[in-house]
């Protein structure tokens, strides 16, 4: 994955917009959160292949780090803290944040397929 | 320890390095003393958060990068793989019955005389949980000439309290390079790990590091009719 390119990455939201797609949502501090500090809490929530179709979609930069928010017919989806992106031979569109030791902290990908199980 | 006891030990875990971080030097011991080692490993660790650091794993790669790293260590312990193919963080929403039934099989078509598995209630993570209960759950449903020996791994914080301290405790000084070696085979979660050990540790090389913390391997030999999980 490379740091985020902003115009590069809308140009891909855009592709994508108006069809349906299938996306991977997620975020994470991990398993062992509440293991190695006692004032810490397990928080993760991950979608994988949620089906829909969005007509309008937007990334933008917040201090170093993007936010993007897809909006569809009767809902969003939004994530916070994304630093890169890759778009992959698969034709899946990979964002992700990840903390200054490469560990991932959130996903958002989309794909006009389905991802693997 | 005489190793050379056991028939055939059964290792079931939930993820790639599991196996490594744990018990790669028992492991290794019994190798060693001919004793064949099937590890039944329940995933791909697929939703992992370490990318490799600097990270070069992402969401989508993980998985198969994962299988190989999984590979190379069974390799470097000389040990057989059976890759079970439930998805990581998902073990405890399977069916225990269906998941118990599946180990017994395995049990008895390898006749298995030691069976080690996570401590159900005191490995942390929630596959670890589930994949231990399940484990334990198989023996128990063995007739008794069949069951298995069960050593099983517990590491957290509130352990000591709850069930006291191993009763199995190995040094594994004398195969410690091979266990490293196994650990090292997943790179994409313990690179920066293995470099966190050396800066908290007085040690001035990672191995050594390494060393401190991955010395004794400790078990509980658990009585699978005298414990709740």
């Amino acid at each position: 994955m490379d740091a985020i390119k902003l115009e590069d990455v809308q140009s891909y939201i855009d592709q994508f917009a108006a069809k349906p797609v299938y996306v991977h949502l997620e975020t994470t501090n991990g398993a062992y959160a509440s293991h190695f500090n006692q004032n810490a809490y397990n928080v993760g929530a991950y979608i994988r292949n949620a089906q829909l179709t969005y007509h309008q979609g937007k990334i933008v930069e917040h201090n170093g780090s993007f936010r993007v928010g897809l909006k569809h017919d009767i809902g969003w989806i939004y994530a916070e803290g994304l630093t890169d992106y890759e778009f992959s031979e698969q034709g899946h569109l990979l964002l992700a944040g990840h903390d200054n030791q490469g560990r991932l902290m959130v996903a958002l990908e989309i794909s006009q397929e389905p991802f693997s199980y | 320890m005489n190793f050379s006891e056991h028939k055939h030990v059964v290792v079931i875990y939930p993820h790639p390095d599991d196996e490594s971080f744990g018990t790669a030097g028992t492991i290794t011991k019994f190798r060693e003393a001919g004793v064949p080692v099937t590890y039944l490993c329940g995933t791909l660790g697929e939703m992992g958060r370490n990318m490799g650091n600097p990270f070069f794993a992402n969401r989508e790669t993980l998985p198969q990068i994962r299988k190989q790293e999984l590979i190379d260590a069974c390799n470097v312990l000389d040990m057989n793989l059976e890759m079970l193919g439930y998805r990581d963080k998902t073990i405890e929403f399977e069916s225990r019955d269906d998941l118990a039934e599946r180990f017994k099989n395995y049990l008895e078509d390898l006749g298995a005389t030691l069976v080690i598995t996570f401590y159900p209630g005191y490995a942390v993570h929630p596959d670890h949980n589930a994949m231990g209960a399940a484990a334990f759950e198989a023996v128990k449903r063995m007739s008794l000439e069949k069951r298995p020996e069960v050593w099983a791994t517990a590491f957290s914080n509130d352990r000591i309290e709850n069930i006291g301290k191993p009763n199995v405790v190995i040094d594994i000084l004398d195969v410690f390079d091979t266990k490293l070696d196994a650990i090292k085979s997943h790179r994409s979660q313990v690179e920066g790990m293995l470099n966190q050990l050396l800066s908290h540790s007085e040690a001035d090389n990672e191995r050594d590091a390494a060393l401190e913390r991955f010395r004794y391997e400790g078990f509980y030999d658990v009585n699978i009719d005298e414990v709740d999980y």
